[in-house]
């Protein structure tokens, strides 16, 4: 489809004339809207102190607003604010980008006695990522009081905030900032003065990257050793000790007070159909000014690189590559970067996901298949080795990957680590072993010339070898 | 659907008929419960909670697995079983989705073949494939299953560039060897071990491609069951150490057969290549072993080969034992029996713990021919004066599957982890699936499941049954109650006091007198039950100073010295192990092991097994009950059976239980039974002597009888548990 259009212009051109049937279509094809996107203004920030500029304390946050009316959102119930969520049309910030109003109405079954739980995953380990350290370091009372609101949605009884080991300033802000709330009555017993029982637990990880995985995560929080689970039964019927569980990321629990005190239309204003919001992107790699910054869903790339980061290092033809979400996600080449919109339907068109909108930019410095051979080094490490096809695929493409760095290798082996890479895609029993075949994927598909070049390179060098290993 | 509604009211008469006429029909009734899964294209109806693994199996699909076991918790961590499920976007595990109504399955189709091909590649890539060297060559399911689902050729070439994964070997005692570059991580070992053997030994250590399975730090695996991982293993990862390298699995014969180690009689599957016994496995048998044995069952018939009595030995002048015929021994003992004036008196037979039935009946017959009933069975029963008429008063009643169904059981001194392991897998079973809870009156010990301790005081269940103590309280209230009395309680000189005491207790329970059973024997032998079924005397050992011909039929534990024989006393030893009993024997009669023969073991709960002959008996060895049969001939008083068809129609006659092959029959007259020993107990206070166990250790477990302690595997067992408790 890329292919087709030379420029945004005609897809504009497209999309008007496709206006009435907006809604069918938009999951479905690559139109830009006539709203631009991006360059989201000050007074719809969310995350006012990403820069930890201000007073992280309670005080602090609650001169930004943060803890208003806090109880009045409470007693309107479980049913307004799940309602709430689903009209902004929240998608679940962790990278699959599950609606959120649905999987916490999930919770909401006729409870048979066993306590619900909110587990908050805030094991942020995706290379490239670092939105929740962000706002727990400096905003740690939107968790605080997203977790209090998120948890009477689901009627949960306590949440638990599993924290990665290595965050460990992090975990002292979040802890500081739970005692305030405490402290002040705004959780515990009676949160808020609303009759509402709410407590929150931290739970230091010990750092390995699978227990970002929902169910890793449960088994890690019950002291087991951070295995994913099968599903079913999901975590909403036997979680964490066996009771009702919703896991979810720190960014989606952390902007449910601000949806709910601003309404949910007004968060569903921002950003494409399916795809509403404001956004935390994380901009990493060869660009001149990398940061963390809160934007508009559906933003373009280039725009946010551009707006935020200062530009490409070298500019913007120097650039030869970027992750959009995170390591586990697909790279793109320059050629699908220049248009694609930074959002979750956009970026699965081109083959690739929002995943958790860290964008890591390479520019033409890089060696690009030395840096997917190290991603998976990277998953064959951090592989929990329960099942069959990541725990013997990973330790497998990572020695052809780095044959490849080489070129140590056989034209006809790309297809074949093409093919490997799909046996291990969908065959897990998490999505650790998707992770690790993405990338490969995306740099086949995009980087093949590159890989044969490598190949000619080294058997030039090498004729001898050539003859005998694949012969 | 008003139409399907309209044409079931229109068909209903006939259908209902039909019903009654029909019981396979009757299950139609149930069809609205029943889930509709199709599998490839044939519509199977199954129960909701089946899993897509099964649901494929009842429609002959049969799917390939590694790390799915029938009796271990699902892993679904080799996903070997995905296939393709109609509107899934993934393949699926099927060993661990439950079925929905109306799901397709296609378990033959091209997304099903691939999934399980790509499996089977990862599986061999860090795979030694060193199969000719490898013991589970030709039963391993990675050949079989690589053979039917995998690539018929492979693109692995990273071999040459980085090698394989190799894993040091783990050193987990004398019964399994580990060669752990071939484990695949299916994890049943270490399944098996948390929830069967109830030893939380086994487990992984490290993450990915170097996750290992283990025991954490280097130990022993110390369970009474742990040969079972060895046919857990899918490949050849764990083995047996003590024949290693000693076979291939496609040279050996087959013969299914019975255990006769202990009082559970477990199925066993002998092997043997020619006429020597390899290696013993489990046979599945739900209502006895299901498809696990003990260490000692499949580890202990090395014993075999070992002190063995291969020809017929006598004393001479000297008192020296000096191999003679068997003329020459039958004439022996024959003529001292014709000698004797007296035989009531003088004539004394013991059976032993692996005497058979046959043998046993045939030497009741020879002795009451010739006037003499006593006829002892070696390990005594203290039970009151029902003694052993009434079956019902010394069998374990409830049957070993039943005790599942439990939801308190009782356990009075016995230790059934080591005295009968299978009935102690059984307990757990219940306590881990039915939350059944244990309690146990006796001394301390390890059960491998939480347990009550009630002391080991024998004057504890008067307390009980007055209501001061509180476990009289919880026994009433249990729905499914069992007390098992084990020979802590029936060796007690006061055996009979404490037995009524027991009935009294299980008087408390709501279920008392319906069908379900409360009180339960325990036996550790395999001959007890069928010696007392057939009569023999249960009480202690009489006076021996005027015996003048003890006949000891593999009577091995008997407690007789030569001191307490008059000189004249011939001692007559028949069996198959130079052991105890043949120390002080004058005469031997070389006889069959339970390898060697086909004959009759009644089982603690009743059940009448058959072994069945896989090899011969070793140099003039013969059949048990023939020796017997002969020297009847030989005395003059010949036995009126001459082959074993016969002798079993005498058997039927003594007890139509004997005959009854692989049948638990229900015990009758439990009522007459309870009130005989209520009528005659004695009344006075139990004594002093804290209730114990007859086996109460791992070290103890492995050598019970004339095989095990001639087994060279059992004694380095014995070695390395006691080597292990010192560290």
């Amino acid at each position: 489809m890329q292919n087709s259009f030379s420029s945004s212009k005609q897809l504009r051109l497209l999309f008007n004339s496709t206006c009435m049937n907006l809604k069918q279509h938009l999951s479905t094809s690559p139109v830009l809207c006539d709203k631009a996107y991006g360059g989201l203004r000050d007074q719809d920030r969310i995350f006012t102190n990403l820069y930890g500029r201000h007073d992280w304390h309670l005080k602090g946050a609650q001169a930004r607003g943060d803890w208003y009316k806090t109880k009045e959102i409470i007693h309107k119930g479980a049913d307004w604010i799940i309602n709430e969520v689903k009209v902004s049309g929240l998608r679940g910030r962790g990278g699959a980008g599950f609606p959120s109003g649905l999987k916490w109405s999930f919770m909401n079954k006729p409870s048979e006695g066993r306590p619900k739980y909110l587990v908050v995953n805030a094991d942020e380990g995706e290379p490239g990522t670092c939105k929740d350290r962000e706002i727990m370091r400096h905003d740690p009372h939107k968790l605080v009081e997203g977790c209090l609101i998120a948890g009477k949605a689901m009627g949960a009884r306590a949440a638990y905030i599993y924290i990665r080991g290595e965050l460990y300033n992090e975990a002292s802000n979040m802890q500081i900032a739970i005692n305030e709330a405490y402290k002040a009555g705004l959780i515990g017993k009676n949160s808020c003065d609303s009759g509402y029982d709410f407590d929150i637990f931290m739970h230091r990880g010990a750092g390995a990257y699978i227990c970002g995985e929902e169910t890793a995560l449960i088994e890690s929080l019950e002291g087991k050793a951070g295995k994913p689970r099968l599903k079913p039964p999901f975590p909403a019927d036997v979680g964490v000790f066996g009771c009702p569980t919703t896991v979810t990321n720190v960014e989606t629990v952390a902007v449910a007070p601000e949806i709910c005190r601003r309404g949910g239309a007004w968060f569903a204003s921002f950003g494409r159909p399916k795809n509403h919001g404001t956004k935390l992107y994380c901009i990493s790699g060869h660009v001149n000014n990398p940061c963390t910054v809160e934007e508009e869903m559906s933003i373009p790339l280039r725009e946010l690189i551009e707006r935020h980061a200062g530009g490409v290092r070298g500019g913007w033809d120097n650039l030869q590559g970027i992750i959009p979400g995170g390591s586990s996600v697909p790279v793109i080449p320059r050629s699908v970067c220049a248009d694609v919109m930074m959002d979750f339907d956009a970026l699965v068109e081109v083959n690739s996901g929002l995943g958790t909108a860290a964008v890591i930019v390479m520019d033409k410095s890089v060696d690009m298949i030395l840096c997917i051979a190290r991603l998976i080094l990277f998953y064959k490490n951090e592989s929990c080795g329960q099942c069959t096809p990541c725990r013997e695929g990973t330790g497998w493409l990572n020695s052809m990957m780095y044959r490849f760095v080489e070129g140590k290798a056989d034209p006809t082996e790309i297809d074949m680590m093409y093919e490997l890479s799909k046996q291990i895609e969908g065959h897990t029993i998490c999505a650790l072993g998707d992770a690790a075949a993405w990338p490969v994927q995306g740099l086949i598909r995009h980087f093949r010339p590159e890989m044969e070049e490598r190949i000619r390179r080294y058997r030039e060098k090498n004729e001898q070898y050539a003859s005998t290993m694949f012969s | 659907m008003l139409a399907r509604a309209l044409l079931r009211r229109v068909f209903l008469p006939r259908y209902n008929r039909s019903l009654s006429q029909s019981p396979r029909l009757l299950q139609v009734q149930e069809a609205p419960k029943l889930l509709s899964v199709w599998i490839d294209d044939k519509m199977v109806q199954v129960e909701p909670g089946t899993t897509v693994l099964q649901a494929c199996a009842v429609a002959g699909v049969e799917i390939p697995r590694y790390c799915y076991h029938e009796r271990l918790s699902v892993a679904g961590n080799c996903r070997m079983c995905l296939v393709e499920v109609e509107k899934s976007a993934k393949p699926i595990a099927s060993c661990a989705m439950p079925v929905m109504e109306g799901m397709k399955v296609h378990p033959h189709s091209d997304i099903s073949k691939r999934a399980r091909e790509g499996v089977m590649e990862f599986l061999l890539v860090n795979h030694p494939l060193d199969c000719p060297i490898c013991d589970q060559g030709g039963e391993c399911d990675l050949q079989d299953q690589s053979m039917a689902f995998g690539s018929d050729r492979s693109r692995f070439v990273d071999n040459a560039f980085g090698g394989k994964r190799a894993v040091e070997d783990k050193e987990v005692g004398p019964l399994i060897k580990t060669i752990m570059t071939r484990c695949i991580h299916c994890t049943r070992c270490i399944r098996f071990a948390g929830e069967i053997a109830g030893v939380q030994d086994l487990g992984t250590t490290g993450r990915g491609g170097d996750m290992q399975v283990g025991t954490y730090v280097e130990k022993m695996f110390k369970s009474e069951l742990s040969g079972n991982v060895i046919d857990l293993c899918p490949v050849g990862a764990l083995t047996a150490k003590p024949y290693a390298f000693t076979y291939r699995s496609w040279e050996l014969r087959r013969t299914e057969s019975i255990d006769v180690l202990d009082g559970v009689g477990s199925n066993i599957v002998v092997n043997t290549r020619g006429e020597h016994v390899m290696r013993i496995l489990p046979r599945l048998n739900e209502s006895v072993n299901e498809e696990w044995i003990s260490d000692k069952t499949r580890f202990a018939f090395d014993g075999l080969f070992a002190q063995r009595l291969t020809v017929p030995l006598a004393r001479d002048a000297t008192g020296q034992l000096r191999s003679c015929s068997w003329e020459d021994v039958l004439s022996r003992v024959s003529g001292k029996l014709v000698s004797i004036q007296n035989p009531a008196n003088e004539v004394v037979g013991v059976a032993g713990a692996l005497a058979d039935c046959e043998s046993m009946v045939c030497l009741k017959d020879l002795f009451n021919k010739l006037g003499s009933e006593s006829l002892y069975s070696e390990t005594p029963v203290h039970i009151g004066s029902c003694g052993n008429d009434l079956r019902s008063g010394y069998i374990l009643r409830a049957g070993i599957s039943a005790l599942e169904e439990a939801d308190l059981i009782l356990l009075v001194g016995t230790n059934p982890r080591y005295e009968a392991t299978l009935i102690n897998a059984r307990i757990r079973k219940g306590y881990i699936h039915n939350e059944c809870e244990i309690a146990v009156i006796g001394p301390y010990m390890d059960l491998s499941y939480q347990h009550e301790h009630l002391g080991d005081d024998p004057a504890v269940f008067s307390g009980m049954i007055r209501g001061t103590h509180p476990f009289g309280k919880k026994f009433s209230r249990a729905a499914k109650p069992v007390i098992i009395v084990g020979e802590g309680v029936l060796a007690r000189d006061d055996g009979a006091y404490i037995n009524n005491q027991i009935y009294m207790l299980s008087r408390l329970s709501p279920v008392h007198g319906s069908d379900w059973k409360i009180v339960n024997y325990l036996h550790t032998t395999a001959s007890q039950v069928g010696s007392m079924d057939i009569g023999y005397n249960t009480a202690d050992l009489p006076d021996l100073s005027s015996t003048r011909l003890l006949y000891l039929l593999s009577a091995d534990s008997v407690d007789v010295t030569r001191d307490q024989l008059p000189t004249d006393c011939l001692v007559v030893y028949q069996g198959h192990h130079g052991d105890k009993g043949a120390h002080i024997a004058d005469v031997i009669l070389p006889g069959a092991a339970y390898t060697e023969k086909e004959a009759t073991y009644v089982n603690t709960e009743g059940r009448a097994q058959v072994t069945q002959a896989a090899v011969k008996p070793p140099g003039e060895a013969r059949d048990d009950w023939s020796i017997i049969r002969a020297l009847s001939e030989y005395a003059g008083h010949t036995l009126a059976y001459d082959n074993i068809d016969e002798l079993r129609e005498r058997m039927a006659e003594i007890s139509p239980t004997l005959v009854n092959i692989d049948t638990k029959q229900d015990s009758c007259f439990h009522s007459l039974c309870v009130e005989l020993l209520y009528r005659t107990s004695p009344k006075h206070k139990p004594y002093q002597t804290p209730i114990s166990v007859k086996l109460n250790s791992l070290a103890d477990f492995y050598m019970t009888d004339p095989i095990s302690r001639a087994s060279k595997t059992m004694a380095q067992c014995v070695q390395a548990v006691k080597q292990a408790d010192k560290n």
